[in-house]
């Protein structure tokens, strides 16, 4: 075990993947002499070479689409998309390309290929630099969506999608990049993709996030714990489609209260997904309403640090009083 | 960098008369599954046709350089003729015509003419416009990459031209000088809109120029000239010389699809006369002419396609449709049975 942040667990792990296999090839915007503008292929070109570290041109579009085309032509791509705000230019790449090849040709094709694409806010990145895009891409079926919040995670996931005979977006929150720390095993342990982990155990109530949101919610749930004896149970998503709806509803039905904590705007996302999943299957073992908290539906998210600061944190202190409230519901 | 290319004669084409035998079955080919798939479509058994009439020239001319096993096809929803020349049969064809289990390109999930064919190298295409091009650069980066001998040739229309997903992976595939062939059939529509109001230049070979590759305009009713360009092009993509951009100017006798109405938008007086610059009767005189076959060794050919392509659409026909129960299938990988 080695204490990493987030990012270097990225790094580290896309260094050794590409070590083992030469098929797997890094293409993006500054991945190559820069290393990446938040540094995950830092001296990548230097060890792996212009071929295999591939400086792309401006074209979000073309990245995703080359990227398909070698997929199917025996190599395992990994794109990199600068900021997951510019990722909207390979949509139509993404939602009519890579993933329904497999189904539109009854399973003669495949696309195994990674899409990185760093994403969310509270960083000053204001309104293109801030978003949250996971909900449009975990709506397609046969995209794999991840977003792992700790260092062991993100290595664990990145492995096993690279791995992956179909195309994952793996999307790696800016905010846990430096902020986030934890031990990561030195040999690869492959996190499943599908499969959510319980991050802190509890028995009052269920708390399901994902991304910062998620240590936010950790957090939150040590100090309730400390201070007023609530013990809440925290369950980390990781893997957004497939949804691990198992391990959701067996923290539920054991707590008998659920909220769902994201940071993507509220209406339509991720968290509506969850909140409708337990409301289908365990209606009847709840005690309480679930609780959806959500970023506001507003274009995520403005820069000035007090409208940034209304983004993350209407109230003070609000996924703790939320929880609050449920437990005492 | 734009050329115009005219020189017809096969003699200096390396093409030996069988070659040009094949060639011209295969343009037929293409014309009568052509002609039998609309009357499939007016007899309420095939919803859907992608006419290929006027285009065999263009199709086959650029195909035939190509080497199945070795090459890469990524072609659009026109290209019969191509897919012919890569492997396809016309029963397989008429499989996808009427979306049966065994269609080869999809197993009746997409409309017909959405070719693929793993095994022939033949790449998935879907609908939407140009989204084929940059995944022809990313195989042709994949070859290059693994050091093999192959290339990749990928077909579309003048209206293609406008998307940005032609301009990204032409861009891409010229930076990197990829192993990597664009054909342009250009019918001068893009269903009903004329080619004025789809570009302020005369030529999309021009554009070529601003990618630093070789362009050429070729006569796409001349099967002959369309080989000689591709042949040359694709030489240069097997010695590291990067892409061509292949223009190649034709015309489509028939309407865009079998849903479309093309009086609304050309004159008859227009088709009747491009009717005249038939690639397949041009082709068909110029082996006359050259004693290289007669007209009665050509209605014998003509006779034996029509039984093929009316055997091939009986089988076809009488093949399974698809299990509903199958719909959920491949969605990922660890569906496959
Ligand atoms: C992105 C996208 N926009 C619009 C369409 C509808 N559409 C289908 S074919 C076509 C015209 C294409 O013309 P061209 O590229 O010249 O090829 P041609 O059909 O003439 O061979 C259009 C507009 C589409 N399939 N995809
Ligand atoms: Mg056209």
């Amino acid at each position: 075990m080695t204490e990493k942040n987030l990012v270097t667990a990225i790094h580290d792990t896309l260094h050794d993947e590409m070590a083992a296999d030469d098929r797997v090839v890094l293409i993006g915007q500054d991945v190559g002499a820069r290393g990446g503008v938040f540094k995950v292929s830092e001296g990548f070109m230097a060890e792996f070479g212009e071929q295999r570290v591939i400086d792309a041109p401006l074209a979000e579009s073309g990245i995703v689409g080359v990227a398909i085309g070698m997929a199917l032509h025996g190599l395992l791509p990994v794109a990199e998309i600068e900021f997951a705000d510019f990722i909207h230019p390979a949509f139509d790449q993404i939602l009519s390309e890579a993933s329904r090849m497999r189904y539109r040709t009854n399973g003669d094709w495949g696309c195994p290929m990674v899409i990185r694409a760093p994403c969310g806010g509270g960083i000053h990145g204001a309104l293109y630099h801030s978003q949250s895009i996971e909900a449009f891409y975990a709506h397609i079926p046969g995209v794999k969506v991840v977003m792992p919040s700790t260092p062991a995670d993100a290595a664990g996931l990145l492995h096993t999608a690279i791995a992956d005979p179909d195309p994952v977006l793996f999307l790696e929150h800016k905010k846990c990049y430096r902020l986030i720390k934890g031990d990561v095993p030195d040999v690869p342990q492959p996190t499943p993709i599908g499969q959510a982990d319980v991050k802190r155990e509890g028995t009052d109530l269920t708390v399901v996030s994902y991304g910062y949101e998620l240590h936010r919610c950790l957090d939150a749930a040590a100090r309730l714990e400390q201070d007023e004896g609530i013990h809440a149970e925290v369950v980390d998503v990781r893997s957004l489609a497939p949804l691990d709806t198992e391990t959701i509803l067996v923290s539920v039905r054991k707590t008998a209260r659920a909220m769902v904590v994201y940071e993507d705007n509220r209406t339509y996302g991720a968290g509506a997904e969850i909140a409708a999943t337990i409301a289908e299957r365990a209606m009847f073992d709840l005690d309480a309403p679930i609780v959806r908290i959500g970023g506001p539906d507003i274009p995520a998210m403005p820069f000035a640090g007090a409208l940034e600061h209304y983004y993350m944190e209407p109230e003070p202190d609000h996924i703790l009083v939320a929880m609050r409230d449920l437990a005492h519901f | 960098m734009s050329a115009q290319v005219t020189e017809t004669a096969h003699g200096s084409l390396g093409l030996g008369v069988d070659d040009l035998l094949a060639m011209h079955r295969t343009m037929l080919t293409a014309r009568l599954i052509d002609e039998a798939a609309l009357r499939q479509n007016r007899m309420g058994r095939a919803p859907f046709v992608v006419p290929v009439s006027g285009h065999e020239g263009c199709q086959i001319g650029t195909a035939w350089p190509m080497r199945p096993g070795i090459d890469i096809w990524v072609p659009y929803y026109r290209d019969l003729g191509v897919v012919l020349v890569a492997g396809m049969t016309p029963e397989q064809i008429f499989l996808g015509l009427f979306s049966k289990a065994s269609d080869p390109t999809s197993g009746g999930r997409q409309m017909p003419s959405h070719w693929s064919s793993r095994g022939l190298g033949i790449v998935s295409h879907s609908s939407p416009i140009s989204t084929q091009v940059p995944h022809a650069a990313g195989i042709a980066y994949a070859m290059k990459y693994r050091n093999e001998d192959g290339v990749v040739a990928s077909w579309f229309g003048e209206g293609a031209t406008s998307e940005g997903d032609w301009h990204e992976g032409l861009n891409i595939a010229s930076i990197h000088r990829l192993p990597v062939v664009f054909i342009c059939e250009n019918n001068e529509y893009a269903i009903s809109v004329p080619q004025s109001k789809q570009m302020a230049v005369a030529d999309v070979a021009s554009r070529a120029e601003g990618y630093g590759i070789p362009g050429f305009v070729v006569d796409g009713n001349d099967v002959l000239a369309c080989f000689r360009v591709m042949k040359e092009a694709h030489d240069r993509a097997r010695a590291g010389e990067g892409p061509t951009l292949i223009e190649c100017k034709t015309y489509r006798f028939l309407p865009h699809t079998s849903d479309d109405d093309d009086k609304s938008y050309r004159s008859r007086e227009e088709v009747e006369e491009r009717r005249h610059h038939d690639p397949i009767e041009r082709f068909a005189t110029y082996l006359v002419d050259g004693g290289i076959t007669d007209r009665a060794a050509l209605q014998t050919v003509h006779d034996e396609v029509k039984t093929q392509v009316e055997s091939a659409i009986k089988a076809a026909w009488d093949a399974p449709d698809p299990d509903p129960a199958t719909a959920t299938r491949h969605v990922f990988a660890e569906d496959d049975p």
